[in-house]
């Protein structure tokens, strides 16, 4: 039952990226889909986060920085290859969510909320500061990893756009499966537990504290990863993609498009990827429509976009 | 031997005593029933005892071992479940995913194969599932198994949780209430499946308002009045107990019935 909804999912999205680029106006439209992608799988790790462990990060971005910048410097002063750089920068945030996880995740609420707060700020504050290092606010460029030329021996004719569109898709796909094989296992159903209730998952044996902090470092994991292919991608990076609206980003990415739902995460970080330039229309007045549209589906459709419109459909079959 | 004893536990809460030196054991398959009026501390006495409250005095022992203070999740390692009077279900889970949480600790493995779905997580699910199947069947509510637990009604509820408790597969089960709020037809169900748990050798420690159900069932009661107990013994004893009558079933006897069915 639970796995044929798995494979379900998966194919829709799988089609959906092998389909949109025949729609594409112009090869622009790659880079959007890759951008798409990448804010897609960190909001897939938001989905675990909040989704199914019911905690609160307004932090993540800080994550991503970490994986971001491991991309730029770890080549560059290390002389580590791009990809194993975006390991190594998996297992620093992997290492530092297990650390500050541990004491911040005995917060609930807003306290948890404002502590993973701080836990962003320093991190884009340190990227910021750190000039010698990371060249400051004006931020640095990333060495480029060589994919395409790999891809060009194998006879793959690929552009830069084609190039980090697959790989973001492919990247987000696993990240999909992963987070849907959880979703149905033991220790999700925990997490997923916990979230209804602390006590009673508490009496059927969850190690609450334990099951909350795999959460969290699960999801910095993806955030990690999604902050490195972004740099990756653009060949460069600033402190911004650790900073504070990039974290809101993520939490509202996950909570507009359905904040339990692998594929409703995906769905909010499409639109409020591509909203923004559609909304480029209302000229001075986009954050303005941007803001209402957020409102307005919150109010409408409080469990998110695809969980809500789902229900309906439901409601109409009986 | 005594399965669970406890031993002049008490607790306060900024200064007010809300149980005070309370004592008693429960064996491998007895039926012990906590009764006394609303806010005689029953509950609170099993918050202690299941490890949720952190008593101020006494101990709790738990198949010899002295467990006071233990976390929740420990205790379930240890084989003691429970349920709750203001029921503690997972909402957002269907009513068969609330008894597989309940097998947590039987089918946990690694975290890397519960990501990957590694075929050990699959049997392991398998498993759960075909347990979880079972004791829905045994509570009647394996034809609701694919329903969100959310869209139950009250009793069934009550029912879900046993089930959850169950399938940790305890040595001793903690009904808070169990009955409240089920028609005489459920209750008489619940009635059943409380002896026949305990037939099969689970200790029970139950907290009831359902005199009837009470008297029926239990080996042995412990009556709690403003937190301290004010009499113990058989239903025999404890029902002509002049003290326990003036502080339960006499003013409030009629009330307390009245509340619950």
């Amino acid at each position: 039952m639970g796995s044929r909804r798995k494979w379900i999912q998966l194919a829709v999205l799988a089609a959906l990226i092998i389909v949109l680029p025949f729609f594409f106006p112009s090869s622009y439209y790659y880079r959007v889909g890759a951008l798409i992608f990448v804010n897609a799988l960190a909001v897939v790790g938001m989905v675990i986060l909040i989704g199914y462990a019911g905690q609160i990060s307004l932090g993540h971005a800080g994550f991503a920085g970490i994986g971001a910048y491991a991309c730029a410097l770890a080549p560059e002063y290390l002389g580590l290859h791009p990809g194993l750089a975006l390991i190594l920068g998996a297992v620093t945030s992997g290492v530092l969510a297990l650390l500050i996880g541990r004491p911040i995740l005995r917060l609930k609420g807003y306290y948890l909320g404002v502590a993973t707060l701080g836990f962003g700020i320093l991190v884009s504050m340190v990227l910021t500061n750190e000039r010698a290092l990371t060249g400051g606010p004006d931020g640095m460029s990333v060495a480029d990893p060589g994919l395409r030329g790999m891809l060009r021996d194998l006879g793959w004719r690929l552009s830069v756009g084609e190039l980090w569109y697959g790989v973001s898709a492919i990247a987000l796909l696993i990240g999909a499966w992963v987070a849907l094989n959880l979703f149905d296992s033991p220790t999700g159903r925990a997490m997923r537990a916990l979230h209804g209730s602390e006590v009673a998952a508490s009496t059927v044996g969850v190690d609450v504290a334990r099951q909350k902090l795999r959460a969290f470092v699960i999801s910095a994991l993806y955030a990690s990863v999604s902050g490195s292919l972004l740099a990756l991608q653009n060949g460069f990076i600033t402190p911004d993609v650790a900073g504070f609206m990039h974290s809101i980003e993520m939490v509202t990415m996950a909570v507009l498009g359905g904040v339990g739902s692998v594929l409703g995460g995906t769905l909010g970080a499409a639109i409020l990827t591509t909203l923004p330039q559609v909304l480029t229309i209302f000229a001075e007045y986009e954050q303005l429509v941007l803001g209402a549209v957020m409102i307005l589906v919150m109010i409408f459709l409080p469990q998110g976009l695809l969980p809500s419109i789902a229900r309906r459909f439901r409601g109409r079959d009986e | 031997m005594n399965l669970l004893e406890v031993k002049g536990l008490g607790i306060s809460f900024g200064g007010l005593k809300a149980v005070d030196d309370v004592s008693f054991a429960v064996k491998p398959g007895e039926i012990v029933s906590v009764i006394g009026p609303n806010g005689a501390g029953k509950t609170t006495l099993f918050n202690m005892i299941s490890g949720i409250y952190l008593p101020s005095r006494g101990s709790v022992t738990l198949k010899g071992q002295d467990v006071t203070g233990t976390a929740p999740h420990k205790l379930a390692e240890m084989g003691l479940s429970r349920t709750f009077q203001n029921l503690q279900v997972f909402q957002e889970m269907t009513v068969l995913e609330n008894v597989l949480a309940g097998y947590h600790l039987r089918v946990r493995g690694s975290i890397l194969a519960d990501l990957l779905s590694l075929p050990s997580m699959r049997r392991r699910a398998a498993t759960a599932r075909e347990g979880a199947q079972a004791l829905l069947t045994r509570v009647r509510l394996d034809k609701a198994a694919g329903q969100e637990a959310g869209s139950l009604s009250y009793g069934a509820l009550k029912r879900l949780e046993i089930a959850r408790a169950l399938a940790l597969n305890p040595s001793i089960l903690l009904l808070d209430e169990p009955a409240a709020g089920c028609n005489a037809v459920e209750t008489e169900e619940i009635d059943h499946l409380i002896a026949e748990l305990a037939a099969s050798g689970i200790a029970i420690l139950l907290v009831e308002h359902d005199m009837k159900l009470v008297m029926r069932i239990s080996n042995h009661i412990v009556v709690l009045d403003h937190g301290e107990k004010i009499a113990e013994g058989d239903p025999v004893t404890v029902s002509r107990n002049p003290q326990v009558i003036a502080a339960y079933l006499g003013a409030d006897h009629a009330e307390a019935t009245h509340a619950d069915s």
